[in-house]
């Protein structure tokens, strides 16, 4: 089988220019990295800020150009595509971002802001598109009565639910969720991934799944892949991985989650960068378990 | 963690008792709230967004912008009523007797302003060092905040600082006049799982040191479970669940709480069930492509 998303030695570097007498430096945000997710997957990509989690997400969308490397979307590489072709992609391949306040333009009525990838993709008749944009409120759980309304008008865990039906507006096969629900509170939190999983079933929709909390993507997804400093440093079926992990990052990550019992066991282990060396290549440890060791 | 003092047992170092604040509406913002901490004593203070938890430490060190209001109630702090005291004396308050640790440590801090110099200054404020002996307690505060190369670090300015060591800067500057009574609002929630848990490791070690007091707000149960003694949980203003933590943590008397920790994933412990049954779909996945 032919997984839906591959991606192979994907580099994305930023030149920062240090002035003219200095040589510009190069941060390796994403530094080669090689992954693949199946039809129907809830893949996490996690990692701390600044491990390059993000930047990954976006590369894949080409909403960053990477430095080099390879995308295969249904088995095509997209970083080929010409910018029509890509723009023909990208309804396959939709984004919902983290900050529910700066993901909607606040002059736009949210009807609005649901429809315009159905205006942009010129999909539809306007009757069409309004009863379109009608159902999609009702799949995410808003009233369809409220499109004339503005962002600002809704809370955060609603906000969300708009992001989440404008990226749905084009029938994506991948959504990649770019810490999509970081931003709320926990109880509004469980309510927006307890949709994520029911779209999930019901439009058969596979996702990437990027966020820094352990604890939920210990729970929903099928496999994780752990990020550090632009690598990844560990890769397996989210149970494996929870179970034993095997790279010093992942063994610290693990550790230092706050754990729900008082008298649980706590184990911190502090990560010494001398205990492996970074530019080790994945390797099989178990089965459906890789890590750079 | 050492078992907490019986607050009824010994006089509470803060006794907030019927507070009540409003902001010009119908519905009060805090309403009604008492609790108490004893000295050495960690209450954590947990909520959602919007529930009042800050309102209420704001409300402590009378910090509250207009049109919020303190419509009722008392706080008794070391045998007076902060509510009633004058501003001059709530200002001595204020650093020397109570601290602040805000979430953000990048807009806590003055970015044109020294590090060094921004612990001296709460020691200058309060005339409780020379400008010599201050520059001389800025080293050693680093210090005990783990800041490594402290003496030259005095000199740095906010942003050639990390997230983290920001986070120290302001425990420094909270604990540079020894105050009985630390207040932290979401200290670590804007930092990373990993440094996060050295912060609130460095935060038990000062604790146990100073025989501090801390009143701990989070949003975050794991934060509360690894650090207080007691918890108060605010729902809309109110508080709907007090007591000790293993208590509320097994036992949560009120829905709220119950569903408030149901929210959390993995909250039902190792034992209970996930939030989401891992769900495996489709067949096998590939390997990834190893690279050569």
């Amino acid at each position: 089988m032919t997984p839906l998303l591959e991606v192979r030695r994907l580099v994305k570097h930023f030149v920062r220019k240090q002035g003219v007498f200095r040589a510009p430096s190069v941060v390796r945000a994403v530094d080669d990295v090689t992954f693949a997710i199946d039809e129907g997957e809830m893949f996490g990509l996690v990692g701390e800020s600044g491990s390059g989690k993000s930047t990954t997400g976006r590369c894949i969308l080409r909403l960053i150009e990477p430095t080099s490397g390879e995308v295969f979307f249904r088995g095509e590489n997209v970083l080929q595509f010409s910018t029509e072709r890509m723009r023909l992609a990208r309804r396959d391949m939709q984004i919902v971002f983290q900050d529910p306040y700066s993901s909607l333009n606040p002059r736009m009525r949210v009807g609005d802001i649901v429809e315009e990838p159905l205006v942009i993709h010129r999909l539809g008749s306007k009757p069409e598109r309004r009863a379109r944009v009608a159902e999609l409120f009702e799949l995410v759980g808003l009233e369809p009565a409220h499109v004339l309304r503005y962002p600002h008008e809704f809370s955060g865990g609603q906000r969300q639910r708009i992001g989440i039906a404008r990226a749905l507006a084009l029938n994506p096969a991948l959504v990649i969720a770019d810490e999509a629900v970081s931003a709320l509170d926990v109880s509004i939190q469980a309510q927006v991934v307890k949709l994520l999983l029911d779209l999930k079933e019901r439009l058969k929709l596979t996702y990437l799944f990027i966020a820094h909390d352990l604890r939920l993507v210990e729970h929903i997804c099928t496999r994780v892949a752990v990020m550090y400093m632009g690598k990844i440093v560990e890769l397996g079926e989210t149970r494996a991985l929870f179970a034993s992990p095997t790279h010093p990052y992942t063994k610290a990550l693990l550790s230092a989650i706050p754990v729900l019992d008082p008298d649980g066991p706590r184990h911190r282990i502090e990560l010494d960068p001398t205990s492996f060396e970074r530019e080790a290549p994945l390797k099989e440890i178990g089965a459906q378990h890789w890590a750079a060791v | 963690m050492a078992d907490s003092l019986d607050p009824a047992r010994d006089k509470p170092l803060l006794d907030v008792q019927h507070l009540t604040v409003t902001f010009g509406g119908a519905t009060p913002a805090v309403d009604d709230v008492s609790f108490s901490i004893a000295r050495g004593e960690t209450l954590g203070l947990v909520g959602e967004s919007g529930s009042g938890k800050s309102v209420t430490a704001f409300s402590i060190l009378r910090l509250l912008q207009s049109p919020g209001r303190i419509s009722g109630g008392r706080v008794m702090f070391e045998g007076r009523d902060l509510l009633t005291v004058t501003e001059g004396e709530m200002r001595e308050v204020r650093g020397a007797g109570i601290s602040l640790i805000f979430q953000e440590p990048m807009t806590a801090l003055n970015p044109v302003m020294r590090v060094g110099d921004q612990i001296a200054e709460a020691l200058l404020v309060h005339g409780k060092a020379s400008r010599t002996e201050a520059r001389a307690r800025a080293v050693e505060l680093l210090e005990a905040v783990k800041i490594a190369d402290a003496s030259r670090r005095v000199r740095d300015y906010p942003h050639q600082l990390s997230g983290g060591m920001r986070q120290r800067v302001m425990i420094a500057i909270a604990l540079a006049c020894r105050p009985p009574l630390v207040i932290a609002d979401e200290p670590t929630t804007a930092l990373d799982v990993t440094i996060q848990a050295q912060v609130l490791e460095l935060l038990r070690e000062l604790k146990a040191r100073y025989n501090l007091a801390l009143l701990l707000i989070t949003h975050d149960f794991g934060v509360i479970a690894e650090m207080a003694d007691h918890v108060a949980v605010m729902y809309k203003g109110r508080l709907v669940e007090h007591g000790a933590v293993r208590e509320v943590l097994r036992h949560p008397s009120h829905d709220y709480t119950r569903n408030l920790l149901a929210a959390v994933p993995g909250a039902g412990g190792p034992e209970g069930p996930p939030l989401h049954p891992h769900v495996r779909s489709g067949g096998p996945s590939g390997p990834p492509a190893t690279p050569q």
